[in-house]
């Protein structure tokens, strides 16, 4: 039995309670009727219509209703969400930093929000220059030497790096089959590499945190197309054999792609290409501040080196003659298309808004501070929570669960708790190779205040579990709208749609 | 710097706690000489005034489709989305939260997603949906993904008349998974393409597009049927959702897995995305579908509530055996589709699809008594496809100049067809008025004189 | 000859000459916490020692269950479809898998008694 997992085993309640009490807020479909509408659409006489023996005559099912109705339900199913604005949003990996209302406000404009992705190349050239002069800054960020901006977030980023180097291989004729990914990776890594058609091989970490260098050399050979390497990794620290890695890979002719999921941490400060990577996604709606959306959209351009760059997925923008054009059509060695146009177009402008805000200054005081912010947390709950991994760490801090030894207190258990102290828990078992892993990743957003408010939250907390108050966590969440939910009813008597 | 809340004095106090004197000291793991010195080459930091001001003459530089006739369609729409719909996306708690991980902080979201899963099924005809996909392409690339692990087969038969760029998307993720693809050829007249030659007991699925790339309207039993004899999938793509409105649902006419592009309702063209792909399928698939899925269940009060369910289906558990690597999907998007479809309900529903239909009907009449046009499609939902007697490209460039975005020529995707450089592909919404359509029958009318 | 076998990846396999039963042990259902779906295999399966022949899943977590030895699968358990909890309250008797043939007898002598299998889970 080899078991993959992310968490240890929800602690269900195992007599499930069939009935349901009391419903806390309707479904639309319990508040609406089919004959009611919030929008008022003119009759047409369709007599004349042509649309032949399809004609649906049966009644679909969807309930209408009325603006002020509408408003009611999405605003108060609004009030059960956490959110940013509201408070710390610690999600390791996930950067959840403030996203500026300008650029929602700029994303709206006409010129932007009303522009179809097929319109005559001479009346889009606006967009075409944004997305020309988002592409040099994201170049000039990442040293990189050329940019695919399609890809609609960070796993299809990642599709795009890895079909590129496999075109690379192929154009060579060289059939390499396998893959590196270290063992602390995001999940996203090996089953990118498996779609590639790809076989995986797991590379642990050494007792820093870092990949094991002696083997990955071990692994390392000319069967190898790639390694996938997270950097600052999923431990929240930097991998700094960095450039004997980048040798070594190289060495056997396989490419080094980098996940850049954490590339806040650096970001103004070092350029990828000084690190020997050869291709690289950039998650927008990380590093770039575009809205997280309760789980998207994404965006995940994927810049790359000289070495990859005619490998690159269509569309693309160039230009010709001092004209913006699309090039549309597969090149010989383009690897094909990914999305059915141009890329997320929305979170290209809120992402050029935020390089513009912050310039070559400011982006670089985003990396200081989102560091910064990471080993304040680190030095201040040190003594109570245990940090597993020692010296200073990057934009995020791993605990893990040493120090709820003996308290019968689990991860989950504290992360709920934290949920009764008004704050958002941070990314919980992941990564997979730290028991009980707590990724904490506070960006260089929260304010010192809100970090000390966050700090005392947790040291409560610590001390509650170590004095042996067992109770209060498991019962939390007490104070959220509802208690803690069976996952387990939910997987085994399925119910995905309202039915009455 | 106004999104950085830290003062000199305060990072110093910070520095202290820390125990460094300087911010590189926690920097000290990147290699020396990788540390840039400099900053990088692009300009200082900018007021809101200046980035405002430097995106509006940006914008200003495109022609809206607000501000011309629009006609152009092809797989994205342009249709009113009311008020409401971007008041509420906007808020808070639904913009800057993220992937409900924590569902007890998390209701709002997936209390929402349940409520698009269902609107989707009853739309598709379908039993199970996820909760969205990127876009329409990703999503009628991942469905064939599924066809080869449902039933293990390689054949992969898609029809000519599906959107070419979803036929690129679905190439491009199946270059690898073993897929042996046929790809039949558009082809403008005939009646029917010949599917039966194709489908046998080696065919894993067939991809066809209801209303098609060229706008006409498909009675898909047949093919249906025919598929169920081999133990085919049938996979049904559907761009323009709208006309789920006053079409048979594809689950109906025996769709196996019906996938397309949600743009339609909530979302704004946005010169391409965001937009939202959906995914719905036969409940016996669930196990094989890709992407999140809300599930119901109860709270240790016995409250309803809401969770993401199934996971062990997804990367973050699975890893390589997932059945997808998507992470990050269409949440906001998704959004948008529940509110504006929650507004319009059946009855708006029905109403706005017909308007699109006798607005597109009343167009394609006109136009086709213009000479040197005729009209291809026989019966059509919004969208229609006319043979011109000049290049399409050179009519549709010409009709700029009168503010009239005239439809899609073929030629855009097709630009090594010859025979196809003549087709113009329409697509009329509620958003054209009379008045607009009768400038663009004069103007085509003077164009082709 | 009847016997029950274990191995390091914590199936059992209870032999009875001709064919055996294959199941997982209840230290591994333990780990698992409450089983939500097994991917059972289909019958006339031919599978080689080691290799993958079902998977089981608990809400956060999804195991493959590995062939203890080579054979064909002759039956699967489909009560396990309806009551995957099953595998919770007796996984080493209802909570039976598959029913497979025996190829090479030789490979059970490989396996580990109930004592060594005490002594592995303790160690591991």
């Amino acid at each position: 039995m080899n078991s993959r997992s992310r968490a240890h085993s929800f602690k269900s309640d195992r007599n499930i309670i069939t009935e349901v009490k009391s419903v806390n807020q309707s479904l639309i479909f319990e508040l609406g009727s089919a004959e009611k509408s919030g929008v008022d659409v003119q009759d047409c006489d369709f007599s004349a219509n042509l649309i032949g023996d399809s004609f649906r005559k049966e009644k679909i099912g969807l309930p209408g209703l009325s603006e002020p109705e509408v408003i009611r339900h999405f605003v108060n199913l609004s009030k059960k969400n956490y959110s940013i604005d509201e408070g710390i949003y610690p999600l390791g990996s996930c950067t959840m930093k403030h996203n500026p209302r300008l650029n929602e406000k700029l994303a709206r404009l006409e010129g932007f929000a009303n522009l179809h992705p097929l319109q005559p190349i001479n009346t889009v050239q606006g967009i075409l220059e944004l997305m020309f002069e988002l592409s040099k800054n994201l170049l000039e960020i990442t040293g990189m030497d050329a940019v695919a901006l399609s890809p609609a977030a960070g796993a299809q980023g990642e599709l795009c790096g890895i079909l590129a180097i496999k075109q690379a291989f192929e154009k060579k004729g060289d059939n390499r089959s396998k893959i590196l990914v270290p063992d602390s990776a995001h999940g996203t890594n090996p089953s990118t590499a498996a779609l590639c058609g790809y076989d995986i091989e797991s590379i642990p970490s050494n007792s820093e945190g870092r990949i094991n260098f002696e083997i990955l050399k071990e692994k390392l050979n000319s069967q190898v197309a790639a390694l996938m390497l997270t950097n600052p990794n999923t431990c929240g620290l930097f991998e700094n054999d960095i450039l004997k890695i980048a040798e070594e890979v190289h060495n056997v002719g396989a490419y080094l792609y980098c996940d850049g999921a954490n590339f806040n941490a650096i970001v103004g400060k070092v350029k990828p290409s000084s690190l020997g990577i050869d291709a690289m996604h950039l998650n927008l709606h990380k590093t770039f501040s575009t809205p997280h959306g309760g789980g998207g959209p994404g965006s995940g351009p994927v810049v790359v080196s000289s070495r990859l760059s005619s490998y690159l997925p269509i569309p693309m923008v160039k230009m010709v003659n001092n004209k913006f054009e699309i090039i549309e059509k597969e090149s010989i060695d383009s690897f094909g298309r990914l999305k059915a146009f141009h890329g997320q177009v929305g979170t290209f402008i809120r992402a050029y808004a935020y390089i513009l805000s912050h310039g070559a200054d400011g982006l670089k005081q985003v990396a200081e501070d989102a560091v910064l912010n990471a080993n304040y947390i680190q030095s201040k709950l040190k003594k109570y929570l245990t940090v597993r991994y020692s010296g200073y760490c990057m934009h995020e801090v791993l605990f893990d669960d040493k120090f709820l030894k003996g308290t019968e207190v689990s991860t989950l258990d504290f992360a709920k708790a934290m949920i009764d102290k008004g704050i958002h828990p941070m990314t919980i078992y992941f990564p997979l190779i730290v028991s009980g892993a707590m990724l904490t990743e506070p960006t260089e957003t929260e304010s010192k205040k809100d970090l000390d408010d966050f700090c005392e939250k947790l040291i409560d907390l610590a001390e509650e579990a170590k004095s042996g108050n067992k109770n209060l966590f498991d019962s939390s969440p007490t104070k959220a709208v509802l208690g803690r939910l069976n996952e387990t009813a939910a997987a085994k008597d399925l119910v995905l749609t309202y039915s009455e | 710097m106004r999104y950085l809340p830290h003062t000199s004095k305060i990072r110093h106090e910070m520095f202290r706690e820390i125990g460094i004197n300087n911010i590189d000291q926690l920097f000290v793991d990147i290699p020396k000489g990788s540390l840039l010195k400099d900053n990088i080459k692009i300009s200082n930091h900018k007021s809101e005034i200046e980035v405002e001001s430097i995106l509006k003459d940006i914008s200003n530089k495109n022609l809206s489709v607000s501000s011309a006739s629009n006609f152009i369609g092809a797989g994205a729409y342009y249709h009113h989305i009311p008020a409401a719909v971007d008041h509420i996306i906007q808020r808070s708690e639904f913009l800057t939260s993220y992937t409900p991980y924590q569902p007890e902080i998390s209701q709002g979201t997936l209390q929402y997603l349940f409520e698009f899963q269902t609107q989707i099924c009853l739309l598709t005809g379908m039993e199970v949906s996820n909760a969205s996909m990127y876009d329409g392409a990703s999503a009628c690339a991942e469905a064939v993904l599924m066809a080869q692990r449902i039933n293990k087969r390689k054949k992969v038969v898609y029809s000519g008349l599906l959107h070419p760029h979803y036929i690129e998307t679905s190439k491009t993720y199946t270059k690898y998974s073993g897929a042996e693809s046929i790809f039949l050829p558009l082809n403008i007249n005939s009646e029917s393409e010949r599917f039966n030659d194709f489908i046998d007991e080696d065919t894993c699925c067939v991809i066809v597009q209801n209303p098609d790339f060229l706008g006409n309207i498909n009675n898909l039993n047949d093919l249906s049927q025919q598929c169920e004899k081999y133990g085919v999938l049938l996979i049904v793509v559907v761009t323009e959702i709208l006309s789920l409105g006053v079409l048979n649902s594809p689950g109906s006419m025996g769709a196996d897995i019906v996938v397309g592009e949600g743009q339609s309702i909530g979302n704004p063209l946005s010169f391409g995305g965001p937009y939202l792909g959906f995914f719905s399928t036969r409940k016996k698939f669930v196990r094989q579908m890709p992407g999140r899925i809300v599930g119901q269940t109860i709270d240790v009060n016995g409250n309803r509530g809401f969770v993401l369910t199934l996971s062990t289906r997804e990367q973050h558990i699975r890893r390589d055996k997932a059945t997808s690597n998507i992470c990050t999907n269409s949440g906001l998007c998704s959004l948008a589709f529940t509110i504006h479809m929650s507004l319009l309900g059946e009855e708006g529903l029905k109403k706005i699809s017909k308007l699109n239909h006798i607005k597109a009907v009343n167009l394609s009449r006109k136009i086709k008594d213009i000479k040197g046009v005729s009209l291809i499609n026989k019966n059509f939902f919004n969208e229609f496809t006319v043979s011109l007697s000049k290049p399409a490209v050179s009519v549709v460039d010409k009709l700029v100049s009168k503010n009239i975005l005239a439809g899609v020529p073929l030629a855009r995707f097709y630009s090594d067809r010859d025979d196809l450089k003549n087709y113009l592909i329409i697509a009329v919404t509620e958003m054209i008025n009379d008045d607009q359509m009768e400038a663009f029958i004069d103007a085509l009318r003077g164009e082709l004189q | 000859m009847k016997e029950i076998k274990y191995t390091k990846d914590h199936e059992w396999i209870k032999i009875d000459d001709e064919y055996a039963y294959v199941g997982i042990t209840d230290f591994a259902q333990k780990q698992l916490g409450d089983v939500v779906f097994i991917q059972l295999p289909e019958i006339g399966t031919d599978c080689t020692i080691g290799e993958e022949v079902a998977v089981i899943e608990s809400v956060k977590a999804a195991s493959e269950i590995y062939a203890p030895i080579s054979g064909q699968v002759l039956e699967v358990n489909e009560s396990l479809n309806d009551s995957p909890d099953i595998i919770n309250s007796d996984a080493e008797n209802n909570g039976w898998i598959w029913k497979m043939s025996v190829k090479d007898s030789g490979q059970i002598s490989d396996l580990m008694d109930k004592s060594a299998y005490s002594n592995f889970i303790i160690e591991d």
